[in-house]
């Protein structure tokens, strides 16, 4: 039969027709909007946010329901559409020291100024399902009378600075001069990274991929005792400083996950012992990825301490290579693509590897009785 | 490369009521107000710039080709962009193209030679929506080939651009993972890894087990991997006449041939390097000197080879030559009859048919009337765009 993937262009359009059917489901069953996903679906989209590069929560919501859940699929659609974007600047450093909470733990201090703020967690839930969530519609319980969050103090520290007044932590420079970031979606990436270029591929980076770097890390492959400095939720404001005005405005507020961790000191002849930082970021609430991320960017610091990079976490090409979820999904799935032409030629040559084989064989099956005689 | 850039570079949307791109391409959302007011006689996409990149994008681009083919084979790393298409199925090649594609081009993409495989023609349709292209299907009429796994069979002409689609843009890569070590490799024309490597393959198996992405020495001085082209067509890209663009999308590398560089395939002198062969012609035209696709045509290990590159093949049918299966081919349904021809079913025709994979199908194929895909093709490039 001649031959499988040929005659493309109309099996291509009936394909996207095929999409859309199986995207729509069983049409009894109402549609979903992209305020229900965007409302109800947060942190999904808090994860294609992140990994799609782009903080659009209605962007997010509306490529989660194009893509029928599938959150790589998703994040490759928002970065798509990101990429068409005029860059008309950058933002003031956002300040993560004034959040305002809703989340804030830290695992090093029992107490601290602020205090702990559980806020939203799956941590303490037993993960027993809650069968009435099958059934939907629920009566409108009457809202519980909420700890009120104004009770939260409007002051609280980052644990890492409140160990920097002290000395004991490493400090963050920025580098000489405080150059513009680096954009890895317009500039190549040279190695050795810089910690722009990798916190940024990390921000953007497979959150199971960092995931599973982050514990090879914890469990020996890569030398770390991670403390949780603190874990912070919430909502910073983000300021733009138009060349025409001079002044920053606030363009807004947006969700942010922070995560430092504190790691085990170093120090030298100059330089007192000091706790070493790793840090992480995500848009929206994105614990599990921020936590990853900073075991992962302390791993890769092992240079600037002048530890061996021996593990996997420790070397910059191949975290920042393959932490990309659009790019390997790209390469891995593009095996599906046909390859036949190249495939003949392995197919022509261990044929003719067999056949000499075969014939050498024989002719030494041929020798033998000749050398017993 | 200078002749055709310049008139790609001039005023790029020459063509009848297109807008010309502002000096300075600041944003689709300027390109689309621009274009909402103009009559919207065109096919492209009116919210997207020309060629879907936008004109910084391929200065930069053009930059970096530029460098590359002022260096042939070294690998100039370039800002990528993420496109609208998976990486690893051409983004690097897509966006080659698009940085040199003009109105006045003819573009023709082939993926494993052939013209109608489903990634060809995604990427046909790409540039179709686009920048308007102008397709051809006509190895010698195309200014521009965007190729995955192949050279044409035809020798290419000067003035042509061949851009290839490139997985991994190092030859080195599974010789040395890390990209710090190969880069100092290429700078200090380290290549004994890699002949070590051919050598290893003799001591196993009597001969370089390396069928395709076969090491070339391009100019006497840098390796270069020819992306997945079989080797059979390493020696096309010797001294060839037209420009060869590579483009690595996921790995953020360009490379090139000027015409007329020097490609030499690695070897030892006692084993040169040799090409594929078959014992049987192409059972489709009978040509002997083509790289062949093999077909297994039933359950009991039955096959037949045919042209991998399609354009060629049909060029020869046209002609007059005949392989051994074309009338079971025809009377199959398999090869296109000519409508014009009396007895339709033996007259081979320029057009091959194909998407069959079981009986039901090939039923299907033969009730459907001569063209049928071909109009359906064109029918969508009209709906999608």
């Amino acid at each position: 039969m001649y031959v499988a993937v040929k005659g493309g262009e109309a099996a291509i359009l009936a394909t996207h027709d095929l999409v859309a059917e199986a995207r729509r489901g069983d049409e009894a069953v109402p549609e979903i909007s992209v305020a229900q996903i965007r409302e109800q679906q947060a942190l999904a989209c808090a994860r294609v946010m992140n990994e799609g590069s782009l903080c659009d929560p209605d962007l997010a919501a509306l490529a989660l329901k194009q893509a029928q859940g599938d959150v790589i699929e998703a994040a490759f659609l928002v970065r798509a559409y990101r990429t068409t974007l005029p860059r008309f600047g950058s933002s003031e450093p956002v300040d993560t020291a004034r959040m305002a909470i809703r989340r804030r733990v830290s695992a090093t201090y029992k107490d601290l100024p602020g205090g702990q703020v559980l806020g939203p967690t799956y941590d303490y839930t037993h993960r027993l399902f809650d069968f009435a969530l099958m059934e939907g519609d629920r009566p409108e319980q009457p809202a519980k009378p909420l700890p009120a969050s104004d009770g939260l103090d409007q002051t609280m520290p980052r644990v890492p600075d409140i160990l920097g007044a002290e000395g004991l932590m490493e400090a963050e420079e920025p580098p000489e001069g405080d150059p513009r970031p680096f954009d890895l979606t317009r500039e190549p990436v040279s190695f050795p990274a810089a910690r722009d270029v990798r916190l940024q591929a990390m921000a953007r980076g497979d959150e199971g991929f960092l995931l599973g770097l982050g514990y090879s890390v914890q469990r020996g492959f890569g030398g770390n005792h991670p403390f949780v400095g603190e874990i912070r939720v919430g909502e910073v404001s983000v300021a733009f400083v138009p060349e025409e005005l001079g002044f920053a405005v606030d363009l807004g507020d947006i969700t942010l996950t922070e995560c430092q961790m504190v790691n085990q000191f170093t120090g030298s002849k100059e330089v007192a012992p000091q706790f070493t930082r790793g840090y992480g970021l995500a848009f929206g609430h994105a614990e599990r990825k921020a936590m990853s991320m900073s075991l992962v960017d302390r791993a890769l610091k092992c240079r600037d301490f002048g530890e061996a990079a021996t593990y996997p976490a420790q070397q910059d090409e191949f975290v920042l290579y393959h932490a990309d979820n659009v790019e390997a999904a790209g390469f891995v799935e593009h095996l599906k693509l046909p390859h036949y032409v190249d495939f003949q030629g392995e197919l022509e040559l261990i044929r003719r590897i067999r056949r000499e084989r075969e014939a050498r064989r024989a002719a030494d099956d041929d020798a033998v009785p000749e050398a017993a005689e | 490369m200078s002749a055709h850039q310049t008139n790609r570079d001039g005023p790029a949307r020459g063509a009848g009521s297109q807008p010309a791109p502002a000096a300075v391409q600041g944003s689709f959302a300027m390109q689309q107000a621009a274009s909402s007011r103009e009559a919207a006689s065109s096919e492209t996409s009116p919210a997207y710039n020309y060629a879907y990149l936008d004109e910084q994008t391929k200065r930069m681009i053009r930059r970096a080709l530029l460098k590359a083919v002022a260096i042939p084979g070294y690998q100039v790393p370039f800002g990528s962009r993420e496109m609208p298409l998976a990486r690893g199925w051409g983004t690097g090649g897509i966006q080659v193209t698009a940085a040199i594609i003009g109105p006045s081009d003819r573009l023709k993409v082939i993926d494993q030679g052939a013209d109608d495989t489903t990634n060809a023609v995604s990427i046909r349709r790409f540039f179709e929506r686009t920048a308007d292209a102008r397709t051809t299907e006509a190895t010698q009429d195309a200014t521009i080939i965007q190729t995955r796994h192949r050279i044409p069979e035809a020798p290419l002409q000067r003035g042509q651009i061949l851009v290839y689609q490139v997985p991994q843009p190092e030859p080195l890569r599974k010789l040395e993972p890390h990209e710090t070590e190969t880069r100092k490799m290429h700078a200090w024309a380290e290549y004994g890894l890699m002949q070590v490597k051919l050598y290893e393959n003799i001591a196993c198996f009597g001969e370089v087990t390396t069928t395709y992405d076969y090491p070339v020495l391009v100019n006497g001085r840098y390796v270069m991997a020819p992306s997945p082209i079989p080797k059979f067509d390493n020696p096309k890209m010797h001294m060839s006449p037209a420009l060869q663009l590579f483009g690595a999308g996921r790995e953020k590398r360009i490379y090139a041939l000027p015409p007329h560089t020097s490609v030499r395939s690695l070897d030892f002198d006692d084993h040169p390097f040799r090409i594929q062969s078959w014992d049987e012609p192409c059972a489709l035209c009978g040509a002997t000197d083509s790289y062949l696709d093999e077909v297994v045509i039933d359950d009991r290990g039955s096959r037949m080879f045919v042209c991998s590159d399609s354009h060629h093949c049909e060029t020869r049918r046209a002609a007059g030559h005949r392989g051994a299966m074309l009338g079971d081919a025809a009377a199959s349904g398999l090869i296109e009859p000519s409508p014009s021809s009396a007895n339709g079913l033996v007259e081979p025709s320029p057009s091959l048919r194909g998407g069959k994979a079981d009986e039901a199908t090939e039923e299907q194929q033969c009730t459907t009337p001569p063209g049928l895909l071909r109009s359906a093709r064109k029918d969508g490039g009209e709906n999608g765009s």
